[in-house]
Formats: structure tokens, C-alpha cells, sequence
């Protein structure tokens, strides 16, 4: 007889290792996100079209580039001068793609729900810049990458969509078959971490020692 | 390695991005008046000069967009990006076909 197949998340086996990581490295918090539906959408950012799209969606599009918005229960994040992709942590990706597909093809538009390509692995804690920048070539800085921004970049050698969701809280969106990598990556970047702590914190007790 | 300026997404690593050959190229005006020669060399001939050249550049990692890129071909320094159809940043030579 055949095995039932369970779906199971793309960081399943490596959650347990980003929770010793965590657990072991202060000011450093790792883990898998719950997944969400995500639906790509294109349509000319001026005019008619995006307005339409903004009061479905009940915000406006976010117009500058590297931005990203909040919307009821997700995202609404800049990908290309027409094309944003919108998060939902609750919606249907069918539901969706259907309505907001309805909403732009009056303009030339598209909405795709591409809720499979992507998972999400969150990084927070004083450490998470300090770790991202071993791989990233962005000035991840506050005053340069504040709340409110993102950027579709290189991390290791993977491509990441990364959002600024506080000053030491990231999101980072993979590819779904790239994120074990991505964990890897993580993880083996973080050795350099517990080796030496660098944070301001653990400075000042090596200074009083 | 050096940045290129992506006309949406600003600054960013040259990995990021892919060549993509001359721009400026004209469609023929008359497609179907043309010689197997002129259709070899709208199709296959390209500029090489030294000196600054007009290429498409798209921003792969990134936005994914296509844009204009003025390099320099002796430096590889990148004198200047701009969007599909706004002017060039920089006037480039063209060498002159013989
Ligand atoms: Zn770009």
C-alpha cells in the first residue's frame, strides 16, 4: 500500500538546531515561520490600476522601492516597479488570486498566488545584523535599512527577499528548496558567534575580567 | 568587486546582476526589405569599442528589471545606469563601422 504523504515545512528537520543556536547564543533568536499565502501581483504603478489595487487590498501600494507595508493580516512588499507581493498569514492563496486577479485584469494586470515558492526563517536579537552582514553585502544599519524597508539580495549564495521588520527583528523569504541551505548557512555563520561574542554585552565582561 | 547602481533598487553588488549585451539597437524599419547581410548584422554584429559602451544590464537578484548601463570598456567602470527609455547617462563613442 502507499504511504500517505504529510506535508510538512521546509525547515522541519532543521528547527531543532536553530533552537539549540538560539538557546546557546544570547541576543541571537532563529526559527522557522508558519507559512503563509503569498500572491504576486502586476500592475502599472500609476494610474487607474494600482488605485484600484490599493483600495481592494485597503492600502496603498507601497511606490518607493525596498519598501514594504502592512496590510490586515500580512505583507505588502515592493518586488519591481509593477509588481508587489502580498502576504496574508489567513487568507486562501486560491481566494485571493482569484479576487485581487479579478480587481487588476480590467488593467492589464495579474495576480499568480505563488504561496509555494517561498518560506520564511526570522532572525532577531542585537546579534541578527551582525550575522546577516557576514553574508550580505547591504548596510544593514538601522539608519540605512530602518523598519519599513526591504531588498531582494544575496545572503551566502542564495537569493533572499529581506525585510526590516524592527531594528534587530529580519524576515527572510527563500526559495522553498533553498532554505535548508539558507538554515545551513545560518548556522554554520553563527559558529563565529559562539566562538567569539562580540557583543557589547560580552565586551564588557571581558574587559572586567 | 564594485557596486552597480540599479535604477530602482540603488547601489548593489555586481553578482547581482546579468550582461545582456548592446543597447540601443533599432529594430529594422523595413524587416522584410532587408539582405541576408543586413539581417547578419542586425542580429549578429555589435559594437566593440574601447572606451565607454551602451549595454543592457538587468538586475537579476534584485528587482529583475532590464536597464541602460554606460561602462567603460578599458576600465570596466560603470559610468552610469538609467531606465528603459530615458536618455543615457553618458555619451558613449560608437565606433565606427568600416
Ligand atoms: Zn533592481
Amino acid at each position: 500500500m502507499a504511504d500517505t504523504l504529510f506535508r510538512t515545512h521546509p525547515l522541519a528537520h532543521r528547527r531543532a538546531a536553530l533552537a539549540e543556536l538560539s538557546a546557546a547564543v544570547g541576543g541571537l533568536s532563529v526559527y522557522p515561520e508558519d507559512e503563509v499565502a503569498a500572491v504576486d501581483l502586476r500592475v502599472g504603478p500609476v494610474g487607474p490600476g494600482g488605485d484600484a489595487l490599493g483600495r481592494a487590498l485597503g492600502t496603498a501600494l507601497p511606490a518607493e522601492p525596498n519598501t514594504w507595508t502592512h496590510t490586515a493580516d500580512g505583507q505588502l512588499i515592493w518586488l519591481g516597479p509593477d509588481e508587489w507581493l502580498l502576504t496574508s498569514a489567513g487568507g486562501d492563496p486560491a481566494e485571493l488570486e482569484r479576487e485581487l486577479g479579478w480587481v487588476v485584469s480590467a488593467f492589464d494586470g495579474a495576480a499568480v498566488d505563488v504561496s509555494a515558492q517561498r518560506t520564511s526563517l526570522r532572525l532577531r536579537g542585537e546579534l541578527a545584523r551582525e550575522l546577516l552582514s557576514l553574508g550580505c553585502s547591504l548596510d544593514l544599519r538601522p539608519t540605512a535599512f530602518p523598519a519599513g524597508t526591504c531588498a531582494q539580495t544575496h545572503v551566502g549564495q542564495t537569493v533572499v527577499l529581506l525585510l526590516a521588520l524592527g531594528a534587530d527583528d529580519f524576515r527572510l523569504f527563500v526559495r522553498q528548496s533553498f532554505a535548508g541551505y539558507l538554515a545551513d548557512w545560518v548556522l554554520d555563520t553563527a559558529e563565529e558567534l559562539r566562538a567569539a561574542p562580540c557583543h557589547p554585552a560580552a565586551l564588557a565582561n571581558l574587559s572586567e575580567e | 568587486m564594485q557596486l552597480i547602481h540599479c535604477p530602482w533598487c540603488g547601489p548593489r553588488e555586481e553578482v547581482e546582476f546579468h550582461y545582456g549585451g548592446q543597447a540601443e539597437l533599432a529594430y529594422p524599419e523595413r524587416p522584410a526589405e532587408l539582405s541576408d547581410q543586413d539581417w547578419a548584422e542586425y542580429v549578429f554584429y555589435r559594437d566593440n569599442p574601447k572606451g565607454p559602451f551602451a549595454e543592457r544590464w538587468s538586475h537579476n537578484a534584485g528587482c529583475r528589471r532590464w536597464f541602460t548601463a554606460v561602462r567603460d570598456t578599458r576600465t570596466y567602470r560603470f559610468l552610469g545606469t538609467a531606465k528603459p527609455g530615458e536618455p543615457l547617462p553618458v555619451t558613449q563613442q560608437r565606433e565606427a563601422r568600416v
